[in-house]
């Protein structure tokens, strides 16, 4: 398997002429974009990790003539930080992004759901707005984007549940099939993408999918934004490419002390010291929305996995049965393990219950719910029982 | 005072009085008066032809639509595990001590609201909280004394 | 069509159909909760959950769409585990209490934890973790917090099928429940008694408030006289909480079995149904003539019915505006109350101060009827007891009757004496069909023009049904209706009231008069009915409700002998003063929200 080593890359938050790119991708039209999409492999930024090109190109392929883009800037998963700077930052670049996939699939609406903790963004973002809206124009596009903003829900970063927020109802994510292309907001074709996504789109047609594919490895084809944070002397936001291992990372960012590193946030996966080095953070091996958080060996993992429950039981959104009450037996069940109130054989029945969460929950919360879980206690077993 | 006909109106007027405009609507109201009142969510059930029951239901998913009355500056504490990590307790026992106030209270002068709240993206400069919309990060007791005293100044 | 195997049997079906659908076209079992046919989707339980080949997660069969070449399989050790830690989970958050519930035995989760999780429980108690509301405020309904499993049928009924949404889902994660606005008491929102929640509640969470006890005392106190009427609907469901098929007509044995519990009187709420008919009917009549003849602004068009109480307390809710169209006549059950310590009263010699009301109703909105304040024009609380078709269902097993072995007898006079248009107001449409039975007969002098006087066009289950009767041969007094076309409408459960309502409001529609149930289905629909229900279950109660009408010997209300014989002896003539101060109500506006 081919690893790299940590290189580091300023594409995402380089300054660029934006109307250039939106130019080039006009003239490109609906099928070169896609085409140009397809060939970079670049897939989702937000965690899922689904090939974007495939998406747009299904989206596209819808014959209804009301479409539209999503922005997803609900990022809420603990430990990513990444969008709120990308937003700060290149937020043109973000606007490109939707313009781009707006050609590409023939909508004429456009959608950024901010998380509410972001409001502050608000002011400077509808500025910068204004001034790309003229641009678009300028070059021909007929796109308009509007923001909405969250109010303190996780599980609105689910993509359904999203919808279901712009729509003015309780975040609930939705059944699929069917899905966000065929129908997703209003009941209409829809592409959803991350922030960091939409940007890659810009680099993509700026740069070419052929450069692009140059960078990571055969299966994680890019860079990407990573958000560092825990127990590190440089906590922050780095933009790396994808394919180095878990120990090079470590030696990178650590303190020298790391016991594990926690990737993909609450609802991603625990790596333990041991397997630092046969785990290739991408998506050949542990998958990431870029959230990577180091613990030294003062932490106790008991106590971040308390708090990782303790947060989902808070922020599932309820309706499905392995979700709503997983959460709070898994939490209740580890509190109940380490007071000694159940004997630690419970925790058996704990990885269980999660294996359950995992197959049966209607969304990506509870399906994940089990990965830091079965994670954190098959590594750290000892720490979660004394 | 806590009058909300005209704002709900203005509110409608503005975003329009589709389903879609729910949650905007609200987030209006809790802009003016930090907290939805029963009469403001029947205010709103009526401008937007909607049951009472359906606009709680749907307030009262959202951690920021506060439906309990909250003070004119809400602090929220992060919670999650890196601002635990660096200091989370301190910060809270620091607002506790300042304000004479438990998490979840209200001063009596309905000034501050203090309150936890889940990760709000600013790990890398934990610990971190908002009061109303604006973050502040990399909080130490010093820090925090200092915001509080301007606040209460203000 | 699409097809697919499950469990290795191949079947084929329509495009849009779900595996659900499919497996049960198989006769292949899979356990649900959260699905209802009445209601849409939810997939929110799991308890569904299937194992398709090569897929990453199991499937919500009541939601996954059957697709080309799929290969599902219901019963793998995957599928089994998953379901039982559902069902763990699901009680481990449930007031678990089976033997004081009452739900008890006809409760769906009960009977997958008889399949899923019997022995010791695998998960924590997690009911203590909350502070429980049970909210028994209402004259109607009991909502118990500890015992909702939080799959939303009781919401989606209330949207989907009544345009109440006197609940909804609030909070979410571990504080997700089911709420009226802020909690408030359900007898303090826009909630219509309906108890069509109640009736799709697959555990004991939403219940009638029972009064079976308050009965047993009056019918073991001897210084009380004890009459009981019972609904149309009832005869036509009761014997399903008794072990009979959908659509068993079981009149005679319920009157016997009503006896043999101990009622002094055995009346039927069919006398007082055949006398709304010439109340309302006079009623109507004399509407039109007031704006046909007299050109009067004042008289309000069209005229609704006003039998059905969940309905009365929905327009009063949100229609207040159209309350002058809604007719004066009380319902039948208030009709009856009222004759009961007046008129029955004196025929029998008893002291009305003496006599205890009871009704029969498949309605858990009656219960909220009779206790309204206006509901005491003999001088008494004219009903002073309603029990559901379920809770007489109860008293007759609390009383070791062999419901089965019992012979069939009659009801007693002098109010209990039917006619086939009485028993028909018990399906949507009935009501309609029997005023027009005798409305076109006083008007014409002749019978209503369809064969067998069977009024086909406002029969059935569609939503909203309307029909034009063409009215000829007028006798002179009527003269002014000669050529006229009569229009009406009708409409069942409150989602198609709503929406004949909102073009009545609009102006938009032109009806002289609309039949209004607040159940699907009608009556043999309410809420009060045995549980479960279905269209299917709805559609069989309809049919024995028309095969009781055909084998009356009266079919027509104002052909009723002890109806004709309470205007000879007591009331005078329809709409009389007399009537007018026992059988006529009026209503209050209530709060919007």
């Amino acid at each position: 398997m081919e690893t790299r080593k940590i290189t580091k890359v300023d594409l995402i938050f380089e300054h660029i002429d934006p109307r250039e790119v939106l130019v080039k991708a006009y003239k490109l039209g609906s099928e070169g974009i896609i085409q140009e999409m397809l060939d970079s492999g670049v897939k989702g930024r937000g965690g899922a990790g689904f090939p974007t090109g495939m998406k747009w190109k299904f989206c596209a392929a819808e014959p209804e003539p009301e479409k539209y883009i999503v922005c997803n800037a609900d990022e809420g998963e603990p430990g990513t930080f990444k969008d709120r700077e990308i937003l700060d930052r290149v937020s043109y670049k973000v606007f490109g992004g939707m313009a781009i996939a707006a050609r590409a699939v023939g909508a004429r609406r456009g959608y950024v759901y901010l998380r509410g903790e972001y409001k502050f963004l608000m002011p400077q973002l509808l500025m910068e707005l204004d001034g790309f809206h003229k641009m678009i124009d300028e070059i021909g596009y007929d796109f308009r984007i509007e923001f909405k903003l969250g109010s303190g829900a996780y599980i609105c970063g689910e993509e359904s549940a999203l919808f279901e927020s712009i729509e003015g109802k309780r975040g609930e994510p939705r059944n699929k099939p069917p899905y966000p292309t065929k129908c997703g907001l209003f009941g209409k074709p829809t592409v959803v993408n991350n922030v960091e996504t939409l940007v890659n789109a810009v680099i993509i047609i700026k740069y070419g999918s052929e450069k692009y594919r140059s960078m990571g490895t055969q299966f994680s084809t890019g860079a990407k934004v990573f958000s560092v944070s825990g127990d590190t002397p440089t906590p922050g936001i780095y933009e790396l490419e994808l394919g180095m291992t878990c120990l090079e990372f470590v030696k990178e960012f650590g303190d020298g002390d790391a016991k594990a590193v926690q990737v993909g946030g609450a609802a991603g996966f625990c790596v333990p010291r041991k397997a630092f080095a046969k785990t290739i953070i991408g998506f050949e091996g542990v998958p990431t929305g870029g959230s990577m958080k180091l613990f030294n060996s003062s932490r106790s993992m008991y106590n971040v996995l308390h708090n990782y429950l303790d947060f989902f039981a808070e922020e599932s959104c309820g309706q499905c049965t392995p979700c709503r009450i997983g959460t709070q037996q898994l939490l209740r069940g580890v509190e109940a393990v380490k007071r000694g109130e159940m004997k630690s054989a419970y925790l058996n029945e704990l990885v269980k219950l999660a294996e359950t969460m995992k197959i049966s929950s209607k969304c990506g919360l509870g399906q994940s719910v089990g990965n830091a879980f079965n994670s954190i206690v098959e590594n750290f077993r000892e720490e979660i029982i004394y | 005072m806590y009058q909300t006909d005209n704002l709900v109106k203005e509110l409608v007027e503005l975003h329009g009085a589709g389903r879609t405009s729910l949650i905007p609507i609200l987030q209006g109201i809790v802009e003016k008066y930090n907290y939805l009142s029963d009469d403001a969510m029947v205010e709103v059930a009526k401008e937007l032809d909607l049951s009472a029951a359906e606009v709680y239901g749907t307030a009262s998913f959202y951690s920021f639509l506060d439906i309990k009355p909250r003070g004119k500056y809400v602090i929220r504490v992060c919670k999650t595990i890196t601002c635990s990590m660096k200091g989370k307790m301190e910060v809270i026992e620091t607002l506790e001590d300042m304000l004479k106030i438990k998490v979840g209270e209200t001063t009596s002068n309905g000034k501050f609201t203090l309150l936890e709240t889940n990760c709000m993206g600013w790990c890398h400069k934990a610990p971190a909280m908002l009061i109303n919309e604006i973050p502040y990060t990399e909080l130490t007791t010093e820090k925090v004394v200092k915001i509080i005293k301007d606040y209460m100044h203000q | 069509m699409i097809n697919l195997t499950i469990n290795s049997n191949p079947v084929a079906v329509p495009e849009g159909w779900t595996v659900l659908q499919a497996a049960e076209k198989l006769n292949v079992r899979i356990p649900t909760l959260c699905n209802h046919p009445d209601l849409c989707v939810a997939g929110n339980c799991r308890v569904c959950v299937v194992e398709q080949k090569d897929a990453r997660t199991l499937i919500a069969s009541c939601s996954q769409p059957a697709t080309e070449g799929m290969e599902i399989m219901t019963n793998t050790l995957k599928v089994r585990n998953a379901r039982k830690h559902i069902v763990e989970l699901l009680l481990s958050e449930h007031r678990a209490d089976c033997t004081k519930c009452y739900r008890n035995q006809n409760c769906e989760l009960q009977a997958l934890a008889n399949e899923f999780a019997f022995g010791d429980h695998l998960f924590l108690d997690l009911v203590g973790e909350h502070e429980h509301l049970i909210d028994r405020t209402s004259a109607s309904i009991i909502k118990d917090d500890s015992k909702c499993i939080r799959c939303q049928r009781c919401v989606r009924t209330c949207t989907e099928l009544q345009k109440v949404s006197a609940i909804a889902v609030s909070g979410k994660g571990h504080e997700q429940k089911i709420s009226t606005f802020h909690d408030r008491p359900i007898s303090h929102v826009v909630c219509t008694n309906c108890g069509q929640c109640v009736n799709r509640c697959p555990t004991g969470a939403l219940t009638e408030k029972t009064y079976i006890d308050h009965v047993w005392d009056a019918i073991y106190d001897p210084s009380k006289k004890v009459i009981v009427q019972t609904a149309p609907a009832v005869r036509v469901a009761l014997g399903e909480d008794l072990g009979y098929d959908p659509g068993e007509r079981v009149t005679g044995k319920l009157v016997s079995a009503l006896r043999q519990l101990g009622f002094d009187y055995v009346l039927d709420t069919d006398f007082s149904a055949d006398l709304t008919i010439m109340e309302e009917g006079t009623e109507l009549l004399t509407r039109l003539k007031k704006a046909l003849v007299d050109g009067d602004k004042e008289t309000s068009l069209p005229m609704f019915t006003s039998c059905s109480p969940g309905w009365i307390k929905f327009i009063e809710h949100k229609y207040p505006e159209l309350l002058p169209n809604l007719s004066t006549c009380k319902s039948p059950q208030q009709m009856f109350g009222a004759l009961a310590k007046t008129y029955f009263a004196d025929n029998v010699k008893v002291d009305p101060e003496n006599i205890v009301s009871v009704s029969i109703m498949p309605c858990t909105a009656k219960k909220f009827e009779a206790n309204r304040p206006e509901m005491r024009d003999s001088g008494y609380k004219d009903v002073d007891f309603v029990l559901t078709t379920r809770e007489l269902a109860i008293m007759i097993k609390q009383a070791g009757i062999d419901f089965r072995r019992l012979d069939t007898s009659n009801y007693d006079s002098v109010m209990g004496e039917s006619t086939g248009a009485a028993v028909i107001f018990g399906a949507t449409g009935g009501v309609m069909e029997a005023a027009l039975r005798t409305a076109y007969e006083i008007v014409t002098g002749k019978e209503v023009p369809f064969e067998n006087i069977n009024i086909m066009p406002v029969r059935g289950m569609e939503g909203v049904k309307e029909a034009t009767i063409k009215i000829e041969g007028c006798l002179k007094e009527w003269s002014f209706l000669e050529g006229a076309e009569l229009n009406v409408a009708i409409a069942h459960g409150l989602t198609n009231a709503d929406k004949v309502m909102s073009a009545v409001a609009r102006g938009e529609a032109n009806y002289h008069f609309i039949e209004i149930m607040a159940c699907p289905g009608g009556c043999i629909g309410g809420g009060g009915q045995p549980i479960p229900t279905s269209t299917a279950i709805r559609q069989n109660r309809i049919d024995a409700i028309y095969a009781e009408d055909m084998s009356m010997a009266i079919r027509k209300s104002h052909e009723n002998p002890e109806v004709v014989a309470v205007y000879k002896n007591f009331l005078g003539e329809p709409n009389s003063h007399k009537a007018h101060e026992l059988l006529h109500t009026h209503y209050v506006e209530r709060m919007r929200y």
